[in-house]
């Protein structure tokens, strides 16, 4: 197997390493150092800063996560689909329509039972 | 079978580090405690398969592997909507996704 | 590429899966509408879902006693007498879940109709995974089986067992599916295809088999997967806390219904996919058997709850059937092997749903009173109710007059056909036979329990309760002293490569 092929990138992974790490320890060792309490306030856009960073997400978010890697997913058929729809004529509509179908109970279940309202 | 012209890297190094990342997936199923870590090397365990179909079907030059990868991404995300529910209703009754506490029950 | 077409899918004899699983995801949206003091109306609705099926099944019955197997979605599906069989068993015990809900849900105060549409979904599954002849339609199958389960053992939420249940039983169940993808992965990488067909055809040699070895040990994961599907050891661990904890309707169900369809595709894939190799895994199939049952028997002496000593019980009844599978593999016993293991399935559904019925009856609203202790002094208070208990506990311990002496005498009688030359066979036979012996221990404790103890047997038989009662004991008597019909039909499940 010819692995000169990869001396170039090995190359290029060696040489950004090494210039990462002499940038920051560059400015490390070079730069001056003054600390006060207003800069070692973690940076919020300026804001002033409200609690630790690390906060519970309220689990809302992970029920609008799940709702949506459900109908994301669903793409990869889609898609598929598009690109031969015309050579699989009747017969591939017939089938992304059964599909598209249950996907739309699913989510008129979500909507009714109230899954889709914020508050 | 295998053309190595248009294929530089052979199908064993793929099947090697998939069974790399199901080793991986089934080690963390068994030493880690948490449901959403045990759950995520599910995961792992299932893309591990993934990226063997790919390349099984590569190298049969065969399109069934992808499209069995299409159906165990679709399965692997009604897994991820269950799971995830799961752990939040065990998470609201318990206020904890440690798997050592689930000993309502004898044994 | 071909393009499918209408004859290659045969929509007709996929009719009965079809028509529950369209039915199931109408009711998902009809189930909206319904206000929840009338839940019950989803449950008839389902109902009348089981029933259209049913008769569609019928129908596929007819069709397959005049023209044999055919194939359906292109070869991916084959509807011969294996999947008619075990569909009906499906349907059957779905029907019979959903009266065993009917009165328990609002007791307990968790009728939601996603009860019965969960119910649908999964027996739909079952019934696909009977008839599944790619390796593609069985992890899909698996999964649509599965998945609707772990909710429903969840189903008693916020209650905290319940909820355990449903996590445990979801984290090992997608551990095991982990496994089983990676087997067919190698499997498809050994073979060239996921066709059982193709994949016999590749292991024989005559096929491009780029890589054997795989395929052996893809074959290995899978019966990971399938193990813990059918709580088969050492791939059991679950059971107990799972079926002890989720709500006695769906443990029951789950009890058959998941048990019978992870045999289903067992029986399926090794022996259409794997016959060239079953020396290696009749062996390990024949000691997995011999431990399951050795396990499942001894632990059950020791539990107090019922709902517990049930699941041990559900794990040792795995490894009878396991026995069956490990004679499948002579092909000469073959036939003999797999109607006795069907038939077994049948006769563990109906007794097993059964007994859980009576475990529902003296289940308290809190969901208390179901120790072996709960069943003192039943004979006096409720007569009948402790003579149908005896029925079904004298049919899991396998004595007459009951399916389940049936069920394992057919069981037993392959195996011995198949122990000539087979030592191991003949071992794994003796075990069974032994540990059959040790299960009447435990089982007919709680006969003793309810004819020789004083004690305030307290039972509530509601009429769906009442109604899934008088069938279930009706079929494991009549089973048991009239089984030619039902052995009959059995002899006619037998397993077809494509149709």
């Amino acid at each position: 197997m010819a692995y000169e092929q990869y001396i170039a990138i090995g190359i290029l992974i060696v040489f950004s390493t090494i210039l990462a790490l002499i940038v920051v320890f560059a400015s490390r060792i070079l730069g001056p150092r003054r600390p006060s309490p207003k800069k070692l306030v973690p940076y919020e856009s300026g804001m002033t800063p409200i609690g630790p960073a690390m906060r519970r997400l309220p689990i809302k978010f992970y029920l609008v996560a799940v709702l949506f890697i459900l109908f994301d997913v669903e793409v990869i058929f889609l898609l598929p689909y598009a690109v031969i729809v015309r050579r699989l004529g009747l017969y591939g509509l017939i089938a992304a329509g059964v599909f598209v179908v249950i996907l739309t109970i699913g989510l008129l279940y979500e909507w009714k039972k109230g899954a889709l309202e914020w508050e | 079978m295998l053309n190595e012209t248009v294929f530089l890297v052979p199908t064993s190094y793929f099947v090697i580090l998939s069974a790399v990342l199901f080793s991986i997936g089934v080690a963390g199923v068994l030493l880690r405690r948490n449901a959403i870590l045990i759950f995520m090397s599910v995961e792992l365990m299932l893309n591990a398969a993934n990226l063997a179909f790919v390349a099984f079907a590569r190298s049969l030059l065969d399109q069934g592997g992808q499209v069995f990868v299409f159906f165990v991404m679709t399965v692997a995300a009604a897994e991820v909507a269950i799971g995830l529910a799961l752990i939040v209703a065990i998470f609201r009754s318990k206020r904890s996704t440690d798997i050592d506490e689930l000993n309502s029950m004898e044994g | 590429m071909n393009l499918p077409t209408l004859e290659s899918i045969n929509l007709a004899a996929s009719l009965p899966v079809l028509i529950l699983a369209g039915w199931a995801c109408l009711l998902t949206a009809i189930d909206l509408f319904i206000s929840p003091e009338r839940k019950h109306w989803t449950a008839w609705l389902a109902v009348l879902g089981l029933l259209a099926s049913g008769v569609a099944l019928g129908f596929e019955a007819v069709a397959y006693s005049q023209r044999g197997a055919v194939s359906a979605f292109g070869d991916m599906a084959v509807v011969d007498g294996f999947a008619l069989f075990l569909q009906g068993v499906f349907l059957l015990s779905a029907f019979l879940g959903i009266l065993l809900a009917l009165n328990y849900l609002p007791r307990h105060n968790i009728e939601r109709g996603e009860y019965y549409t969960l119910l649908l979904f999964t027996t739909s599954g079952m019934m696909l995974m009977a008839m599944a002849a790619d390796l593609i339609v069985v992890f899909l199958a698996l999964e649509l089986l599965s998945l609707p389960l772990y909710v429903l053992s969840g189903f008693a939420h916020p209650r905290l067992d319940s909820e355990e249940a449903a996590m445990k039983y979801f984290l090992l169940g997608a551990f095991a599916s982990g496994f089983l993808v990676y087997g067919i992965a190698l499997t498809y990488g050994g073979a060239g295809t996921t066709l059982l067909s193709g994949v016999v055809e590749a292991l024989v040699g005559g096929g491009p088999a780029p890589n054997p070895v795989l395929a052996i040990v893809g074959m290995g994961l899978i019966l990971v997967g399938l193990g813990f599907k059918v709580a088969a050891v050492p791939f059991h661990m679950w059971t107990p806390d799972v079926y002890q904890g989720a709500p006695t309707p769906v443990t029951a169900f789950m009890s058959v219904g998941a048990k019978a369809g992870g045999f289903a595709a067992l029986l399926r894939v090794f022996l259409i996919a794997f016959p060239a190799t079953g020396d290696t895994w009749g062996v390990v199939i024949a000691i997995i058997a011999a431990l399951t049952m050795i396990l499942g028997n001894v632990v059950a002496i020791s539990q107090s709850n019922v709902k517990r000593m049930l699941a041990y019980s559900s794990i040792a009844h795995a490894g009878y059937v396991l026995v069956a599978v490990a004679a499948a593999r002579y092909p000469e016993v073959e036939p003999l092997a797999v109607s006795a293991a069907v038939f077994y399935l049948l006769t563990y559904a109906v007794t097993n749903l059964g007994a859980f019925a009576i475990v529902i009856a003296l289940e308290r609203d809190d969901g208390t009173g179901v120790e072996v202790e709960d069943f003192a002094g039943l004979a006096k208070t409720r007569p009948w109710l402790a003579i149908a208990m005896t029925l079904f506990m004298l049919s899991l311990t396998g004595i007459p007059p009951s399916a389940g002496m049936v069920g394992k005498f057919f069981v037993f009688q392959a195996a011995v056909q198949a122990s000539v030359g087979d030592p191991l066979i003949l071992t794994v036979t003796i075990i069974g036979v032994l540990t059959s012996v040790i299960s009447a221990f435990y089982y007919l404790r709680i006969p003793v329990m309810m004819y020789f103890r004083d004690g305030e047997g307290q039972a509530n038989v509601q009429p769906a309760l009442g109604v899934a009662l008088a069938l279930t004991a009706l079929a494991t008597f009549l089973l048991g002293v009239v089984p030619a019909p039902f052995l009959q039909m059995a002899r006619h499940a037998l397993l077809t490569l494509a149709g």
